[in-house]
């Protein structure tokens, strides 16, 4: 027998050019952080070292995020496969415009941490770990964005999972130990239950590429059980962006850690849940999204309106931000459910805009309430006369919070009322609208009681109080972190037009696999 | 085949739920681990239940000689199997950390994060 016989064509299987130097970025956002990762957690017990890797890492990733979304912008969809394995045999990588600019803002919010954390986390303290969990958090969020392959996309939830759990219980204070119990298990079960759905899926249409699933699902011939599948992502994912029903862990979690980490939990692990639900959804299964449309509809309503009633109900001021996250969930939900072309871009930018605004709140309110001792909306108070500036930095990021032009939160919900509107869904446009409205009065209440009033509950407003009232001078790692952040938000605010189109050719690759597919294939389906 | 092991990770789908309801911490991660098994088990299920041969093409030929297992399901479950044991050392830890720190293993008991008479927010503006 000799050797000679077995040889077969190998360009049937594998890809035998060499991989464009440019396909590489697609890896470098994970690879980087992973490297980084590694060598923060070699070297954790070098306290000063720490922050300088953890940035230099993150800036690095930033970098080559903006490098990929500028080569998504040239080329379109791009696709790396790992091991050179034609797909669908080979893990693909593949980065879209939604999955590139997604990743791009999740390593700004992780940069910004990783400076905020350099003033806010005591040397001593690093050595158990920030910026190895940080960085491998992003691992997970910039793999779940860019990855083709939906069983890979479940693998980097659970690298996310672990490092968010790692980073949830630093500190080991009774409380978190309550709210990890809550947030780990619960967030385990959504987890497991997108790896239930991936595994009846894949009994279904055989493959896990999501190009092959996005084309064979559509001629499978018997749909129904497509459906059940479509019906428990939907459930698992949900879960993740903390809709409706299944959102308890978040406020009985978000508070409970060091404000830094609340700060990056609200910008990234809600908006990997409403990544996987737009990709799962309108790419792969758009039969079974058309199928719940009136269920996607309702939760979107129930969450916007309970998220901005929880909020208005919270007097600890975290908490109070962590119902806004889930109100914003509500909005990218209703984006979701109208899947028209310009509210799936309503969506996407909305998307966008939650992860920096709201990671901007953490930081602002985080640094307020480590000032005033407390979080709590009764105590606090007195701050513009302490910080001018702070108090009108808090203002950009409440409006944009709450939609208000020209901030980066107004013209996602234009269009996701102007989507909702052309499909004749004019209840959803009035559910975005008086969300909204409860939004204004939420963050309005927020800022009076904690810059306007005096001092705390027990003293009459407007009066003088023994609180410290020389001016606070804020320290470099608050500037250097929330200043990109709001100057993000006006700038969207001002001029949407780069961030919108970007958007809208992800909601038209959303729409139609076509892109994606030929991207993954070489050939349009 | 296929049925019986169907029925099987219903079974074992029933045992977790039931397991999870419960109030007491260590039944519910007791839960979480068996349910991590049956989603095992589905994806081996999903993965079609062939002849127990390796999936290797001998030597000299172009195909397998006969009908092979399916290698797929088995590196998932690999993959799977890992995450979850992992994952459920760490909540074995963090139970244990929790009876600790909070005295009970009694969910409801589990209130320092959530306090039950929290006070309301300040009325009006």
């Amino acid at each position: 027998m000799s050797l000679e016989k077995t040889s077969v064509d190998i360009a049937a299987a594998m890809i035998t050019d060499p991989t464009a130097a440019k396909d590489w970025l697609l890896v470098t956002p994970t690879l980087l952080t992973m490297l980084g990762g590694a060598i923060a957690l070699i070297t954790r017990k070098n306290v000063r070292l720490q922050p300088w890797i953890g940035i230099t890492a993150l800036a690095l990733v930033f970098c080559a995020n903006i490098a990929l979304l500028n080569h998504v912008l040239n080329d379109g969809v791009v696709t790396m496969v790992m091991g050179s394995w034609l797909p669908p045999f080979g893990i693909a990588f593949t980065a879209d415009p939604m999955g590139a600019m997604f990743a791009t803002f999740a390593s700004l919010v992780a940069l910004c941490t990783g400076i905020y954390a350099a003033g806010s986390i005591r040397p001593e303290e690093r050595r158990y770990g920030f910026y190895p969990f940080l960085l491998m958090l992003l691992c997970g969020v910039s793999g779940a964005f860019l990855t083709g392959d939906i069983f890979n996309l479940y693998v980097w939830f659970e690298v996310l999972l672990i490092s968010s759990f790692g980073l949830l219980v630093l500190g080991n204070k009774k409380r978190q130990i309550d709210g990890a119990v809550k947030y780990s298990l619960l967030n385990l079960l959504g987890t497991t239950l997108f790896l239930l759905a991936t595994a009846l899926l894949y009994g279904l249409v055989g493959t896990l590429n999501m190009a092959d699933i996005a084309m064979k699902a559509a001629h499978l011939e018997n749909q129904g059980p497509l459906m059940g599948v479509a019906l428990l992502f939907f459930l698992a994912f949900a879960m993740k962006a903390a809709a409706f029903p299944v959102n308890f862990w978040l406020p009985a979690s978000y508070h409970t850690p060091r404000i830094v980490v609340s700060a990056v939990f609200a910008g990234l692990l809600t908006k990997v849940g409403v990544y996987a639900l737009l990709r799962v959804l309108l790419l792969l299964l758009p039969a079974g999204h058309n199928w719940m449309n009136t269920l996607i509809t309702l939760v979107a309503i129930l969450t916007m309106l309970t998220g901005v009633m929880g909020a208005l109900a919270q007097t600890d001021v975290r908490r109070t931000i962590g119902y806004l996250v889930i109100t914003g969930i509500g909005s990218m939900l209703a984006g979701l459910a109208v899947a028209s072309e310009w509210a799936v871009t309503g969506a996407i930018m909305y998307a966008v805009h939650s992860m920096i605004a709201m990671t901007g709140m953490f930081f602002v309110f985080g640094y307020i309430g480590k000032l005033q001792g407390t979080f709590s909306l009764r105590e606090m108070g007195g701050m513009y006369r302490r910080s001018p500036i702070l108090a009108a930095v808090s203002l950009v990021l409440l409006f944009a919070a709450a939609g208000l032009p020209p901030f980066s939160g107004f013209w996602p919900k234009v269009l996701l009322v102007e989507g909702a509107l052309d499909k004749g869904m004019g209840w959803l446009a009035g559910v975005v609208l008086l969300t909204s409205i409860l939004s204004i009065i939420c963050v309005g209440r927020l800022w009076i009681y904690v810059f306007l009033r005096g001092g705390s509950q027990s003293i009459a407003d407007g009066t003088m109080v023994a609180l410290p009232q020389e001016k606070q001078k804020l320290p470099a790692t608050v500037w250097l972190s929330v200043f990109p952040i709001v100057l993000m938000v006006v700038y969207i605010g001002l001029q949407p037009d780069a961030v919108m189109s970007f958007a809208h050719k992800g909601a038209l690759t959303l729409l139609d696999p076509s892109a994606y597919v030929e991207s993954v294939f070489g050939v349009a389906p | 085949m296929e049925t019986i092991f169907s029925l099987l990770v219903g079974a074992f789908f029933a045992a977790s739920i039931y397991l999870m309801l419960s109030r007491k911490l260590v039944r519910v991660l007791m839960g979480v681990a068996i349910l991590g098994n049956a989603v095992n088990l589905l994806i081996f299920t999903s993965g079609r239940l062939l002849r127990e041969i390796p999936p290797i093409i001998p030597l000299g030929e172009y195909l397998p000689l006969e009908t092979t297992a399916n290698p797929l399901p088995q590196a998932l479950v690999l993959t799977a199997i890992v995450i979850s044991f992992s994952f459920f050392a760490f909540f074995l830890v963090l139970g244990y950390r929790a009876y600790q720190e909070l005295g009970t293993d009694d969910m409801l008991e589990m209130r320092v994060a959530e306090p039950e008479n929290e006070v309301e927010p300040p009325l009006g503006y």
